[in-house]
This record gives structure tokens, sequence and C-alpha cells, in this order.
């Protein structure tokens, strides 16, 4: 396919479109096809075939809208109206809807969410502009949304090195916790020498409590291959590899498709787009492994070999896949790259606030009332990603802490709640950005039992290549398990400083040295809970059991059990 | 070779570009301790003992892997580092059974020897007390996982060295195990040599030669040098 | 069972042939194993240690790094799986919200550990570290279906009614 060739597809696609005058889009991302949505497009299909698949109709089952919690959702496109979204329907009010079109009535009002609502009023989408509005298993409809333009601008009209300084100009960072930045990154495996070169995106995404790579990968693959193939241009690479996490089964099959899909159209493969370009990818199923997301880990994991991390330097970039210069990416960095070439890297700088540029995508979760994914400008005060889209907590309930970054990030206190969320400030606070996931916490969790179960989760995810992190995880768990049960002494917390500060100084990778975060934080925030656990033997959340009695308390206990069988004249 | 300039412990000292920095202290005579390291075997950086502090670097840096830097300043030893050591040792002494009085190799054991060394005289963490087996089916060496502390010297030795790749580890984390094949008992091993690499390196009582006395039990470890030294020259012969 | 036996049943064992399949497909290339055992895992439901032998000879691979990479990652299992999976996320959202007493409802009235297999092999309970649907917490899967959110005794309802519907089909 030529340039001319997919403007005009493109063009197709989008009279089609306009031609309709009743579009229904159904979500059918993972949230909402488990609350029923393909019962909901079976039943709006036959609908329409019953009515005689009339010209002017369509149903299309997409990507993820995003207030998951609401699902199923049904958007509805009508010409000259703004866009009417739907909440938890079911196939007969779905049906209904169509019936009232169909009748020339007004659409029922019923399940109809605010047009104002907050939730999407609030979010400003880059990453996230298509999802939801396309099919994602149909690579027409994402040319049809301006898809692949930008990777055909950048193949017929810039050079390599205009690419990455472009990325550089943009000011993206690595959105996949690091926040390194991406042009520079770029730049090394451009300057790189080697055979080869490769372009990895990273999609093990292992958060507990992160969605956003599942979303982006489902919904709308082929923004992430677009990217890829944009890199692949910049840096001189001809084959990708991306890197999916076995427990997304879904995502993998979709990006299969769209690889097929994007291959016959001819925006990958051998000669990209008519342009002397070729870049293949191929798929690399992951085994369930949380420190394969670190990236030498990732690297062995794709060679077939124990996913363990090795020391850097040499990175990636000057040492990769096979020796070679290995660019690697977060799948929503990918994301971000054909919109800075769409809209022009000034404008993309534009959003965001300090050294953070663009927009970040949060799976906003936890005791809040509307969960789900969400895109918001860098830099956007946490109170207002949690009270305003998020509709604050459920009840009314008080906030506690907002937990960023998973097992290696940390918990922001209420008295934080205006920090603005960008990488420098949530740093400052002891936590990260992360990948992404934002869980929000409310009075009834105890930070203590947070922090153990964080800490359980590093312990069975560490590789066992160094011994901080190997036996350091362990230790520290027991730690906090002696202090979720009451039996913890005085200096069992000293040692559990010590030990976190430990495991974060000496740790091979960045799994490990990350690891100590989630308690580091709390005990920075919320000590006087630890203190509660140690001195008081209470649970202010009152989650922990509290049922163990410290050792040394254990000869006074003895002491009283043998006084009261004396008493009772009982054995004890 | 061109030569660089750092300072180690507050002493301007000379260095040939691609040395590592624990190489230039070994050829100061500053002793830093380490445990995984071993002179002719591929680097690991697992153990964690050769943490030294680099200016300007956030973190400590691991000596046996670091490359030495023009202007690099370095200092081996301090009060947070000494301490992270003994923290280490500690942490390997509870993973698994170290009971020195009932152990093989007692006296001659490089764990030990560094436990000795960094004033190791309890330790303040859990013990796991970690029930594991014991392999003694070869006919003249036999495995105590209950000593082993995953230094993996005798991985690298097998796949690198004898070229055998019998050992490997299993699973991860604190559960990870040395296998021979596909986990059989050592004795059922058909990829293994009987060459005794793996037991002359092995820093710990972990694998050993069966029917030796505790006196008989010191390992010879200058055997690997040689025998890399020989390789280089039957190669340069060849090529 | 003895180890002739059970080399005989895999020679013979149909599913072989797409073991066999992926690695001619693959050019037998050492660097494609995780792959491989993806596969021979999809087909045989566990991996032995006679499939894994085979897949070590032909690759050219140590057998114990073959090993070793089988029990690094936790998706490949070295015992055969029970007839009806269900898996409960634990990842934080899930976790904040309750899958704990998820997990110990289940274990405490169906009689099996998590990550392991009921006696009569119908049930195998597993926990996973986030299944990405935190906006269904607390949310679990039965033989790779979606459920949430869910409270304990919904869930261990669920998984009864799918352990009677196979004995009725038996």
């Amino acid at each position: 396919m030529t340039r001319a060739e997919l403007a005009e597809l493109a063009e197709k696609e989008q009279v089609q479109r306009d031609a309709k005058k009743l579009r229904l889009l159904v979500c059918c991302g993972t949230p909402c096809l488990a609350a029923g949505s393909e019962a909901v497009v079976a039943a709006l299909r036959q609908k329409l075939a019953e009515s005689g698949s009339p010209a002017e109709l369509e149903v299309v089952g997409t990507g993820c809208l995003g207030p998951c919690s609401r699902g199923p959702l049904v958007t509805v496109q009508r010409k000259g109206t703004p866009d009417m979204v739907y909440e938890r329907m079911d196939p007969q009010q779905a049906v209904a809807l169509l019936d009232a079109y169909l009748a020339a009535a007004s659409l029922p009002q019923q399940n109809l969410l605010p047009e104002d609502l907050p939730f999407f009023r609030r979010q400003q989408r880059v990453v996230l502009q298509t999802c939801g509005l396309i099919d994602p298993e149909d690579i027409q409809q994402y040319i049809g949304h301006g898809g692949y333009e930008a990777l055909a601008q950048v193949l017929h009209e810039m050079t390599p090195e205009e690419v990455c300084d472009g990325v550089t100009a943009s000011g993206l960072r690595g959105r996949g916790g690091g926040g390194y930045s991406t042009g520079l990154k770029w730049q090394l495996v451009q300057k790189g020498t080697g055979s080869r070169k490769f372009v990895v995106a990273n999609g093990d995404e292992g958060d507990p409590g992160a969605y956003m790579d599942r979303s982006l990968m489902e919904s709308d693959p082929h923004r992430v291959l677009e990217g890829m193939a944009i890199a692949g241009y910049a840096v001189g690479a001809e084959q990708g590899y991306i890197y999916v996490r076995g427990e997304y089964p879904l995502a993998a099959q979709r990006l299969k498709t769209a690889i097929r899909d994007a291959e016959r159209m001819g925006v990958l493969g051998s000669r990209v787009l008519d342009s002397n370009f070729s870049f293949r990818v191929d798929i690399r199923i992951g085994a369930g492994a949380f420190v394969c997301g670190e990236e030498t880990a990732l690297l062995a994991s794709i060679m077939g070999r124990r996913g363990q991390p090795r020391i850097r330097p040499p990175y990636p970039a000057q040492s990769g896949l096979w020796g070679c210069p290995t660019l690697i990416n977060n799948v929503e960095t990918f994301g971000n790259i054909a919109a800075i070439f769409t809209m022009g890297p000034a404008a993309f700088a534009s959003i965001g606030s300090g050294k953070s540029r663009g927009t970040k995508v949060f799976a906003l979760c936890g005791e809040v009332c509307n969960t789900g994914l969400i895109e918001v400008p860098m830099g956007m005060p946490l109170r207002e990603i949690i009270y305003d889209i998020g509709g604050g907590l459920p009840g009314g309930a008080a906030f506690k802490a907002a937990q960023t970054g998973g097992p290696s990030g940390g918990c922001i206190p209420a008295s934080k709640l205006d920090t603005p969320v960008d990488y420098e400030h949530l740093q400052e606070l002891g936590s990260i950005m992360g990948s992404g996931g934002l869980i929000v916490m409310g009075e009834k969790s105890c930070m203590v039992d947070v922090a153990r179960f964080f800490m359980e989760f590093c312990l069975d995810e560490s590789c066992g290549k160094c011994v901080p992190c190997r036996t350091g995880t362990i230790e520290i768990y027991r730690l906090l398990t002696r202090l979720c049960n009451g039996s913890a002494a005085a200096r069992d917390l000293e040692n559990l400083e010590k030990l976190c500060h430990l495991v974060k100084d000496t740790s091979l990778c960045g799994l490990g040295s990350a690891a100590p975060n989630p308690v580091l934080s709390t005990l920075h925030w919320f000590r006087d809970e630890y203190e509660a656990h140690l001195t008081d033997r209470r649970c202010p959340a009152g989650v922990c059991g509290m049922d163990v009695k410290p050792l040394h308390l254990m000869a006074e206990e003895l002491l009283q059990r043998v006084v009261a069988s004396r008493v009772n004249g009982e054995a004890f | 070779m061109s030569a660089i300039t750092l300072t180690l412990n507050e002493e301007l000292v000379t260095a040939r570009q691609g040395q590592t920095i624990l190489e230039v202290a070994r050829e100061h005579s500053i002793h830093i301790p380490t445990l995984c390291y071993l002179e002719g075997l591929e680097e690991m950086g697992g153990c964690r003992l050769c943490m030294v502090e680099v200016q300007g670097s956030a973190r400590p840096v691991p000596a046996c892997i670091t490359k030495a830097q023009e202007g690099m300043v370095v200092a081996t030893d301090s009060e947070t580092i000494t301490e992270y050591r003994r923290m280490i040792v500690e942490l390997l002494l509870a993973e698994r059974n170290h009971t020195c009085a009932v152990c093989v190799q007692n006296g001659s054991c490089e764990l030990q020897t560094l436990a000795a060394r960094l004033g190791v005289d309890h330790v303040r963490f859990d013990y796991l007390h970690q029930q594991l087996s014991m392999d003694a089916s070869r006919e003249r060496f036999a495995l105590d996982h209950n000593r082993c502390v995953l230094c993996l010297r005798c991985v690298r030795t097998c796949d690198a060295v004898e070229g055998a790749h019998t050992w490997d580890v299993r699973g991860r984390g604190v559960t990870s195990r040395i296998v021979a094949d596909l986990d059989r008992p050592w004795g059922e091993s058909v990829s293994c040599t009987d060459c005794g690499k793996c037991v002359q390196l092995c820093p710990t009582g972990a694998l050993f030669r069966k029917g030796a006395t505790v006196g008989e039990m010191v390992k010879e470890r200058e055997f690997l040098m040689r025998l890399l030294e020989r390789r280089r020259a039957i190669q340069g012969r060849q090529s | 069972m003895s180890e002739h036996h059970e080399h005989t049943v895999l020679a013979d064992d149909p599913r072989l042939k797409l073991v066999d399949r992926a690695m001619k497909r693959l050019q037998y290339q050492p660097d494609a194993l995780i792959e491989v055992l993806h596969t021979a895992q999809e087909s045989f439901g566990f991996l032995s240690r006679e499939l894994l032998a085979h897949v070590a000879a032909c690759l050219k691979l140590p057998e114990s790094q073959v090993f070793g990479v089988a029990t690094f990652y936790h998706f490949f299992t070295l015992r055969p799986k029970g007839e009806h999976s269900c898996i409960v996320c634990t990842g934080t959202a899930c976790y904040v919200k309750g899958s704990g007493e998820i997990v110990h409802r289940l274990e405490k009235e169906l009689q099996v550990r998590a990550g392991q297999t009921t006696a009569d092999g119908k049930l195998s309970l597993g926990t996973a570290r986030c299944l990405g649907n935190c906006s269904l917490a607390p949310m679990l899967t039965i033989d790779d279906q979606v459920f949430g959110p869910e409270t304990p005794i919904g869930a261990e309802t669920k998984v009864r009614q799918l352990l009677e519907g196979s004995d009725d089909k038996s």
C-alpha cells in the first residue's frame, strides 16, 4: 500500500462512517465482557438482522471505554448530536434503544450517563483516543481514525535522526515506571552499532492493581504496532518483539490478528507503505514472572532463559537481544508515539507540567466510586483524580491513602492529596509513578497489612539471584507478620528499617531495590500505625488479628496460667 | 592498553582500562570480601558482598563487575558498607542450616571465614529452618542443600569450563535449588562427568568429597586458572 | 508408573506431534524454549519429566537448563491439573476488597489448598497476582470465565455448581 492509498482508505472509511445515522458502540473490554456485553452485541445484531439490516445503522464491538465498574457500556452516536453513553445495559435495554430509534421515538433516558460527567470531562485522551471508538480487530476502522498516518508521514518526510529529535522534543518519558527520556533512549540505540537492532515492547504488566497496558493492547493494538514501527524506523531495527504477559490471552490474540492484518495491508512487513523500510513484529508470551518487567530479565526471557536480571551497564541500548542494540519501551510509551507526530512534538509537549509532559493512563481502583481506566494530563492533583474523576470513596468514606507504583511504589497520605501527579512529585513522597496503578484505600485498610501484602508479593516474585532480595524480602515479611499478629518486639521495628535500607541499597535489580518502598513509605507517613501495632498490640484499622503473644510476655502469661490453675484447681 | 588513574581509599592508583574495581583493589592489596566471585568464572554479581562506595553514585556498586574509570573515587569500606556486609552474611546464615560444628567444611569454609572476618557473632534475623535434603547418590561426591549459598560457582564452572552443564537452578526466590539434569538424584545424572570441579570450587560444605575427613576437606582452587591458561595456549596454537 | 512405561506412552501420544510441529516451525532454535514449553503445556496440560527430556534433546539444550526454565515461571506446572480450575485474583485491588476471605472460604469448604488440586482431581484452586480486572474486584475466574465482584459464599456456590454439573455428565 502506498501513502496515497492509505489516505484514500482513511477517507473512504470516514465517509462510510458519516453515512451512518446511528452507530451503537458496545464496549467489549474484559470487564464489560464479564458483565455480559457479548450478549448485548448479539441481541443488537439479531435485532438489526430482523429489521433487514438497514445500511444507516451499525453495531460495533469496541475496546475499553474506561468506566469499567459501570459495564456493559453502550455508546450511541447519532449524526448531529453529542455521543450518549449508557451504563449497565442488558440485551433487552439495548434492543429497546434500537426499537426507540426505529420507531422514531426519543431514546430512553434510563441508564444514561450525564453528558457532563466529570469522569469523562476531566480526562484528556491521547493514548486512549480511539479506545472504545473502534473495533480493535478491524484495521480499517483504525485507519479511518487517522491510523498509520503518522507512520506514513515519518517514513516519507523525516530522517531517522529527525524522528528521534521529535520524540526528544515532545518530552516523552518512559511510561513503565523509570521515567527515562524516551527520545534519549532512541538516540542511544540509533547511534549504537551492531549487525542487527531490535525493538521490544514491554507488555509484561505485572503490578497488581494495574491494567493500562492490557486495555491498550486489547482495545487498540494497532496504535502500539504503529509506535513500534516508527521506533524501528528511527533506530534502524527491522525486527520487533512484543512481550505480552501470559495472563492476558485476549491481548495476545488481538495483537496477533492486528499484526496479520497490518502485514496484509502493507503497513508492516517488508517495504512498509512502499518505502525501503521493513519491519516485522513477533509476539512473545510471558510465563508468569513479575521480574520479567525488568528490562534485562525481559530480554533473557525473550531468548528462552530464566527471567533473571543482569547487572547494567551494559544497557540494552548497547547490548541487548543476542548482544545487539535493543530499544525497550513500555507498551504505553509506544502508544504515545503516533500522537506525537500527528499533533506535533510541540503540541504534545504543551500537555502536562514541569518535566513530565503528555498524559498518563491510570487504572483507578480500590475504594473509589468510579473505578476504571482514565487518562489525565501529567500534573493533575491527586485530589482531582480521586474526587472529581473517581467520584470519591463509596458512601462518602474518609480517604486514608493512595497507593501508586504497585510493589515498587508507596502510599500517599491524605495530607498530600493536593500533590500534582508527575514523576518528580511522586518520587519526593517516596512513591513512584510506576506503570500507573492507582489504588485508593479508606479507613478500613491497615497500612502495616498493606506493606505486608506487597512484601509477600515481592518475596514470591524475587528471582533469587542476589542475596538481599532473595533472603531480605522474606525476613522483612516475617517482621511485618510479627507486627500484624501482635508478637513483635521493640527491636523488630529497628531491624525492619535496617533491612529495608539494605535491600534498597544493595539489590541487583529494580525489583529488589524498590521492594522496600511500600514499607518505607508507610513507615514514613503512618509510623503511628506501626507503633500502635508494636506497643499497644492494636490494629487501628481493625484488620490484623493480633492474636499471638510476643516472646517477652510469655513468662508472664505462663505465670498467669499457673496461678489461674491453682485458683481453679485445674491443670493448665 | 591505556592506563587510567583513580582514587582508591583516598590514594591515587593507576589501573589498566577495562579492569574491574575488584581487580585494581587486589593488585593494591586492598581486601574486598567476595563470595560468588571467582577469578576465571563469569561474574554474576549475586552475593553483593563486594559492594563499594563510588562518589557520585546514589547506591553502592559491586566491585567484581564495575569497571574502574578515570577519576573514579572509590571507598571500599565505610561504616554503612561494613554493616551491609555483616547483614548479608547474617542473611545467608539465617537462610539455610549452617551449623559449623557438624559441617564437613568446618575450618576451611569461605562463608565461615567471611563471618569471622566481619565479626558476625550472632544473627539478628529469623532462622528460616528450611528442612532440605541431601543427595549422596553419586559415588564419589555428595550435595547438601542445607549448606548451599546459591553462589552458582558450580553451575558456572560446569557450563563454561567443563562444558557438561549438569547443574542449573530450579524454582526461584528463596525456593531456588541446585539441580542436576531434570532434578534427578546426582547419582543418576548422565551428563555429569565426575570431574569434581564444582566440588573443588564450592565455597561451603554444600558440595563435598565423600569419605574424606574434615582435615582433608581443604579445597584446591588454583586448578581453574591453570586450566584456563592451558586452554588459551592450545587455542592460540590452533588458530 | 515406571519410567519405561511413561516413555512408550509419550512416544505414541498424538499430542506429542503438536509439540514436535511447534519445534519444527521454530527451527529447533534453543532460544524458542519458552514458546515450545507453552505449546507443550497447552497440549498435555502439564510438563512431565519425559516431555521435558524430549524437548531438551530436540532443542539440544542441557536438561537442567530446561528444568530451570520450566520451574522458574509460574505458568508452567510439572503436575497434572484438575478437571476444572478456579483462580482467585489476589492483586492489590482485590486484596483491599477482601479476596483473602474468598480464598479462605474456598480452601475450607472444598478441602483444597490454594495452588493445589482436590484429591479427586476435579478442581485446581489457584490464586493470581492480578488478572487485570481490578474494576471487578474482588474477582475470580472459573474455567477462564470471569466473575466479579464476588462474595465468599457466591464463589463457593458457583464452584459447587460447576463440580455438580461435571458429576452429572460423568
